[in-house]
């Protein structure tokens, strides 16, 4: 995994609440057996004005220029602002895959859902939580000023705005610590299979039930 | 020191370890795995040179991609190069990997989140992960069970675990006896609209009261499918005499004296009476009635008599907004009535609605009826092969048949639209899934969810239409 320490990026607004995953990266997309190659799709019913289907040169399709993500002046950007219950829906990880190959590392908004939340730190892209009041004047911000940017630093886990305000969020230290360290979840479990040994042997004396080969 | 609640006793059984932060390492006894949030997973597998923990906790099904019609030719059949690659990419993982597959034409064959609990491989008390969303379903059996992305699919591939801070405890209750013809799905559609798709948010949410225990495990097993759309990863429901009703006799459920323990242990598998929890919402069963979506998220909802709801009656500028794109959307004037809406298609399936009480509650309606001339297509998907014989055995195939429906083979199909069955562009469809989000039947495609018996009503009817005035 990639690691996350600092971002100095372009910020795009997203103004709509309950943004779910089947909207993030539609269904036909996920036909694909690899991790890259989905950010061309990101948000493709909202992005492009006629349909896609996996394989096509994307870039010849009719862009929809009243979608944020069209706009010149967001070209770039790199932190994503959202609204309540972002990444609802589907456990879709291609949700995270799509955004992160789109070039975006951040997203703030006041609230995740858990699936989608969980998936961005497997991807080296750090989810935000703000307060509502704080977002909207983050959005009120970044529609007036083109070219507006956040820096976001996850060891200090602030966010400073270009006037100089500087946010405090929260993270989940564990998460903290592997984004930080770009460090692979897997690896660190192993260390514990004495453990997870421990465990097996002690359910199987007392629930063996539970341990019912699934075998044909 | 309070009792337990139901989330306590199974985070507090599969816990392996916790760290200084309450970061928990959980222990998973069954994962189901299906052809696509898997892929990635094996994959990446084979490029650290890990193994699967444990290949016997695991069960793999096609089902998101799998066509519904002519499957004589099996996977070579699938007309879609890349839906094949990755139904074929499943098998041979599978093959390779020593994971036990029901493949595409196997009789056992369905929606994962349906196959799990019929052959027996969902059992109380036990940790039930899937890449998908939808495996709060399996939260029926007092389990706990909730959907994972593709990385936490390999995790629990290499480690048989899952890295975990433990979530806060919900009850929702409904109390009191629901109507006569008021479903599962009403219910938990009228629990999403009172709480919101992120009321749950941060929270398992244990279904209760008496209007749940009313319900059988088929019911409930619909009510906990849909916690997720209340924002809650896991959705449960105590165990109790129809639970173990349920389980017993099934292929991979314990026998004998091993069913005698585990019935036993079972038995434990509720909240205590002086457990606490973070919060609790309580329902008055008898307010339930047939419910209809009329928007684009699930907590968009009304009963079926009432009128689609006017954003500017709405406070919230986020939500005014919100509803105002979803309106837009899906082409509704405020202050219309919903039994004014004509549809153009009828989906009866997915894991929220396909087993066979469900298409009981719709073969009711249907019965003697026919399809109206402005529905285009009306199909039914059963959730497994299982499921289709048995409503085959019951003359259900006949009677949606000689009423105009279409009867298919089992799968997700046009709940998520990967395989060809799909709404084209401005349909509108009367749906049994769980998902009424934009474009999620098709680009453009509009979804109004519903219950087995008001799908088939809305079916035969051209627009909603309260079930109850037909049976």
């Amino acid at each position: 995994m990639e690691k996350f320490t600092t971002l100095d990026g372009l910020v795009m607004p997203l103004d709509r609440p309950n943004v779910d995953t089947d909207a993030i990266i539609p269904k036909q997309y996920l036909k694909s057996v690899k991790r890259s190659g989905f950010g061309p799709n990101a948000f493709d019913d909202w992005r492009y004005l006629d349909p896609g289907e996996p394989g096509e040169d994307h870039s010849k399709r009719r862009p929809n220029p009243d979608f944020v993500m069209n706009q010149p002046r967001y070209h770039g950007a790199q932190i994503l602002l959202g609204r309540e219950n972002f990444g609802c829906g589907s456990s879709r990880e291609h949700a995270v895959w799509a955004l992160e190959d789109a070039g975006f590392r951040v997203v703030i908004a006041p609230s995740f859902a858990d699936i989608f939340f969980n998936n961005c730190f497997k991807n080296g892209v750090l989810p935000i939580v703000l307060d509502a009041g704080v977002m909207d004047r983050l959005f009120a911000e970044v529609e007036a000023s083109v070219g507006y940017r956040l820096m976001v630093d996850l060891e200090a886990q602030t966010i400073a705005t270009p006037d100089g305000e500087v946010i405090h969020f929260e993270v989940d230290e564990f998460r903290k610590y592997c984004l930080l360290n770009g460090l692979d979840d897997i690896g660190l479990t192993l260390q514990h299979a004495d453990e997870i040994h421990a465990y097996e042997q002690r359910r199987r004396a007392e629930a063996p039930w539970l341990f019912n080969a699934i075998t044909l | 020191m309070s009792g337990k609640t139901l989330y306590d006793k199974l985070w507090d059984a599969h816990l392996v370890r916790e760290d200084d932060n309450g970061t928990g390492l959980i222990y998973i006894d069954r994962h189901l795995v299906h052809e696509v949030t898997s892929p990635q997973a094996f994959e990446g597998l084979r490029l650290t040179g890990r193994n699967p923990w444990r290949t016997d906790a695991v069960l793999a099904v096609p089902d998101h991609n799998v066509p519904t019609t002519q499957r004589d030719q099996g996977v070579a059949g699938i007309t879609d190069p890349v839906a094949r690659l990755q139904v074929e990419t499943l098998d041979s993982n599978c093959e390779s990997f020593g994971i036990t597959e029901f493949h595409m034409n196997d009789l056992r064959q369905g929606i994962v989140h349906v196959i799990g609990p019929e052959q027996g491989a969902t059992l109380p008390g036990m940790t039930v992960v899937c890449g998908d969303s939808h495996t709060s379903t399996h939260g029926a059996f007092g389990a706990m069970a909730f959907g994972i992305g593709t990385s936490e699919v390999e995790h629990v591939l290499a480690t048989q675990c899952l890295i975990q801070k433990k979530s806060k405890n919900m009850q929702v209750r409904v109390e009191g006896e629901l109507g006569e013809g008021v479903t599962a799905k009403d219910v938990v559609l009228a629990i999403i609209g009172e709480i919101g798709t992120a009321g749950g948010t941060g929270y398992a949410i244990e279904f209760a009261g008496s209007g749940i225990e009313s319900l059988s495990i088929e019911g409930r097993m619909t009510v906990c499918n849909m916690a997720i759309e209340a924002g809650a990863r896991c959705g449960m429901v105590a165990v109790d005499q129809k639970t173990i009703d349920y389980v017993t006799g099934r292929p991979f459920a314990p026998k004998g004296e091993m069913l005698e323990r585990a019935i036993e242990n079972w038995r434990d598998l509720h909240s205590d009476n002086d457990s606490v929890f973070d919060r609790v919402v309580t329902l008055k069963a008898a307010d339930i009635q047939p419910q209809v979506t009329w928007g684009t998220s699930p907590e968009m909802v009304v009963p079926v008599n009432a009128a689609v709801p006017d954003p500017a009656q709405e406070t919230d500028s986020v939500k005014q907004t919100g509803m105002q794109k979803a309106l837009e959307y899906m082409a509704l004037q405020p202050g219309m009535p919903v039994t004014d809406i004509t549809i153009d298609k009828v989906f009866i399936g997915s894991c929220t609605n396909s087993r066979i009480e469900d298409l009981r509650q719709a073969a009711a309606v249907a019965k003697g009826r026919k399809v109206a001339d402005n529905v285009a297509l009306a199909m039914v998907v059963p959730g497994s092969g299982l499921v289709k014989q048995q409503a085959e055995e019951e003359g259900l195939d006949r009677i949606f048949i000689e009423a105009g429906f279409e009867w298919r083979e089992p799968g997700c199909s046009m709940c998520l639209a990967m395989n060809a069955d799909r709404l084209e562009p401005g349909e509108r469809c009367a749906s049994t899934s769980n998902r009424n989000f934009e474009g999620r039947q098709g680009a453009g495609g509009r979804t109004h969810l519903v219950s087995p018996a008001m799908a088939a009503a809305a079916a035969v009817a051209g627009h909603f239409i309260d079930a109850r005035e037909l049976v």
